[in-house]
């Protein structure tokens, strides 16, 4: 990536020396097909998405780098790439994110003392729940029989149509 | 002139409100029926108050009145007619106040249909839709009041903000509120049976209609807003696990749980104060999706300690109606308490755990969107939480809900399964197996997670075809017309429902492991290949809208089967809040969208495009729109009609004095 800059600013300079008169005619097309090309060596490569979508546009309303065309989000992208190219891991690229815009940047937040309860909330719930529903089913099987509640409950229901029907004032 | 009207005819609906808080209380503790009567009045005064001062904002955004400060900040008179109206709730203010005519609305539809209930139960579940009406009508009047003039008049309008300039913006705001409101009907109804002490089967039955009417539009609320979120934000996603989506996302885990433990409630008098607990909460986090979304606390926790005003209203209402439900739900649920048996396998087997996997659902949501904000308010950093975080906790709980509901459907009241009716889910795990090996042949790379949703969506899907099928079939020798006529809406409501759930992992799980996205640079001529279409650039044109300039493409798209189409995708600035906008191109399809939205420009001739293919991404919608169209047919349902029409019969043997107490 660092090369290709290069290459646009030799571009432009050999430009500018060599016709006054059509180097600023020929200097615009030239860029931005030199951009261009760089916007696709950024873009084709997956790694580069797959990174920028766990990563928070630090400008925008919650919105990914993946998603976002606001320049910062163009730059990070540009920076992942470079940093692909120079054979950084994604643990690393996403290390060196961390240590300049903090966690904040990061979807996926970190295990941490501070976010223990976060990553080990689901999990509790779960437990809670399995424990709430196995009690309840439990203490059915304990009771045995459908026997006095099935009786209870059918004549609560023939209450009820009768009540709907209109035939028993409300009690 | 108009303004001040509406402003009086909304300081009237508060003293009605009042009104309707008070006296039918006071009636149902003395068993005087002329002041529980007063209940129904006073609803019809009060919605027509509410409406009132809604339709005079709404004129005042029609006549371009810009001396009214929250039109002169959400309007413009360029704007076109129709989203001058969708700007009455394209504010604060104005949605605040959309939120009470629901409120109003709900309260008036309760009132006239509810003759039939005990007199009691009615008049105090009026009174308590009138105090919540209170709450927020003292909320718009002291800190929020859309009719508060500016002097001197603007000479026009602000504008609204682009992003909501879009259909779907118009029906979103109307029909989420309509959803979340009407959680407040399942609430009074609760709060009244713990006042009275008694739950019963025909409270149950009532409640019913009324919870699915809300959780329906609800779920077209929620898809309406993601599917305008997929055409409107130019980047093709459609859930984001933003807060203010969770926010609504939390009430209908609530209200989804309501509906099934309503069922067993009516049907085996169980679940009572489980109930009662989960119609409370489903309205305590619709209050907090709106204290949420409105007090600013989501932008940043010290936007809301600069300007407290607002926050610290809706706190105050939040925990004076939540906290005041509990309180007497703890007083009075032990009332309800019928342990009862729960067979294993049992159909009030499969909606406990139903039940139970929701709550995770909503507790580990609930956890997710408000642990940044507590650690922030803590002092303990900034963090984000995000879809990486929700997609890793939600989709294990989300798919086991999913699988367990094929059982579910096969289940029966009171009666353990046993094993011939597990073999009669043969079909089902057949296709839970064709539609894992179809998924895991057809998308590379290779998703586990992917196949197994697609296969848990195969298998409910296969399970509830099944068992309609086995239905109508039958055993005796009636035509299955005869036996379709017979069945009633809420079976055909719930298969459906249960089929949109699968419908909708199949697109979710498409969408996630097979979609392809580029961002593409493209000069006029040139053309990219994109997983199998070719995406050419002809040209690039100026456009003048009513009131923005646009920047227009228009592309050709050879599709892999050799047919043009032609996508033009726009970006737009608008003339007076500067803001640039992207209208993505989309070609929508049953099996795929072809999206393509403008990014940025790199010359007079270049643009970057982002292009997606996007397989069954419409699967999502049709999914939630399936949902949605179940809980109408369950509303729809006879059983709930014939409650109403003899309701009315009975009305005089109904107007009895409680003595439940």
């Amino acid at each position: 990536m660092a090369s290709l800059r290069v290459a646009a600013a030799n571009y432009r300079l050999l430009g500018s020396a060599l016709l006054f008169a059509t180097a600023a005619f020929m200097v615009a097309p030239a860029q931005a097909q030199l951009r261009a090309a760089q916007e696709q060596s950024v873009h084709s490569n997956p790694r580069v998405m797959e990174l920028a979508e766990q990563l928070r546009c630090l400008v925008c309303q919650n919105q990914t780098i993946a998603e976002s065309n606001a320049a910062l989000a163009v730059d990070f992208k540009n920076q992942i790439a470079q940093m692909i190219a120079a054979g950084k891991s994604d643990d690393e690229i996403m290390r060196f994110m961390v240590d300049r815009y903090g966690d904040f940047v990061l979807y996926r937040p970190p295990v941490k003392a501070s976010t223990y309860l976060l990553w080990g909330g689901p999990m509790l719930f779960a437990l809670l729940g399995a424990w709430v529903l196995l009690r309840r089913v439990r203490a059915s099987s304990h009771a045995g029989l459908r026997s006095g509640e099935a009786a209870g409950n059918a004549d609560d229901e023939a209450r009820a149509e009768a009540l709907l029907a209109g035939k028993e004032p409300h009690r | 002139m108009i303004p001040e009207l509406g402003h009086l005819a909304l300081i009237l609906a508060m003293a009605t409100a009042l009104g309707l808080a008070v006296v039918p209380l006071i009636g149902a503790a003395r068993g005087q029926t002329t002041l529980m009567h007063f209940a129904h009045r006073a609803a019809l005064v009060h919605a027509t108050l509410v409406f009132a001062a809604f339709a005079a904002l709404g004129y005042a955004f029609w006549a371009n009145d810009f001396s009214v400060k929250y039109v002169a900040s959400h309007s413009n008179s360029a704007l076109p007619v129709a989203y001058r109206l969708a700007a009455v709730w394209g504010g604060h203010e104005g949605s605040m106040l959309l939120w009470l005519l629901m409120l109003a609305l709900w309260t008036l539809a309760v009132s006239v249909f509810s003759r039939g209930l005990p007199q009691v139960l009615v008049a105090r579940a009026l009174a308590v839709m009138g105090m919540v009406a209170i709450c927020f009508e003292s909320f718009i009047l002291f800190t929020s009041n859309p009719f508060s003039r500016l002097i001197p008049a603007a000479a026009d309008g602000r504008d609204l903000n682009p992003l909501l300039q879009d259909p779907g913006m118009v029906l979103h705001p109307p029909m989420l509120y309509m959803g979340y409101v009407g959680f407040s009907v399942a609430f009074a109804l609760a709060v009244s049976a713990l006042l009275s002490g008694r739950m019963d089967a025909a409270w149950a039955r009532w409640c019913r209609p009324w919870t699915i009417a809300a959780w329906a539009s609800l779920t077209g609320g929620i898809a309406l807003g993601s599917w305008w979120a997929y055409t409107e934000l130019g980047w093709g996603g459609w859930w984001f696990w933003d807060p203010v989506e969770n926010a609504s996302f939390l009430p209908w885990l609530t209200g989804t749980a309501l509906i099934h433990s309503l069922a067993v409630t009516e049907k085996r008098g169980q679940f009572k104060s489980w109930t009662a607990l989960l119609a409370i909460s489903s309205f305590a986090l619709s209050l907090l999706g709106t204290f949420l979304v409105r007090s600013g606390v989501l932008t940043s926790v010290h936007a809301f300690a600069t300007d407290p005003k607002r926050g610290v209203f809706i706190l105050g209402l939040l925990v004076l109606v939540v906290g005041g439900s509990f309180l007497l739900f703890a007083w009075r649920a032990g009332r309800f308490a019928a342990p009862g048996t729960v067979a294993k396998g049992s159909r009030e087997f499969w909606l406990l755990t139903n039940n139970a996997l929701l709550c995770v659902a909503t507790a580990t949501v609930l956890l997710g969107t408000l642990y940044p904000l507590a650690l922030d308010a803590l002092g303990q950093g900034k963090i984000s939480v995000g879809p990486p975080y929700f997609d890793a906790v939600f989709a294990p709980v989300g798919l086991a809900l999913a699988m367990l509901l094929g059982f579910g459907a096969w289940s029966r009241w009171g009666e353990a399964m046993d094993v011939a009716k597990l073999r009669s889910l043969a079909p089902a795990a057949a296709g839970a197996i064709a539609a894992g090996a179809l998924f895991a042949g057809a998308v590379r790379p290779f998703s586990w997670l992917g196949t197994l949703a697609v296969a848990v969506a195969g298998w409910l899907a296969m399970a509830t075809l099944w068992h309609v099928v086995r239905r109508l079939r039958g055993s005796g020798s009636e035509r299955w017309t005869t036996r379709l006529a017979r069945q009633g809406g809420s079976y055909f409501g719930m298969q459906l429902a249960h089929l949109g759930v699968a419908v909708f992992i199949v697109g979710v799980a498409c969408v996630k492991s097979a979609e392809t996205t580029r961002d593409v640079p493209l000069q006029i001529g040139q053309a990219a290949d994109v997983a199998g279409y070719q995406f050419r650039l002809r040209t690039l044109e100026d456009v003048q809208g009513p009131n923005y300039q646009a920047v227009r493409a228009t592309i050709d798209v050879a599709l892999p089967s050799g047919t043009q189409i032609v996508l033009a995708p726009e970006k737009r600035v608008y003339r007076v809040q500067t803001m640039p906008m992207t209208e993505a191109a989309i070609d929508s399809g049953l099996l795929r969208d072809v999206y393509v939205s403008m990014g940025e420009a790199i010359s007079q001739s270049a643009w970057i495009f982002r292009v997606q293919v996007k397989p069954f991404v419409n699967w999502i919608w049709g999914g939630c729109v399936l949902m949605a169209l179940g809980g109408l047919l369950a509303f729809a349902d006879r059983r709930y009609r014939l409650v109403f029409r003899t309701g009315i019969s009975a009305q005089p043997s109904a107007a009895v004095p409680a003595a439940a107490e």
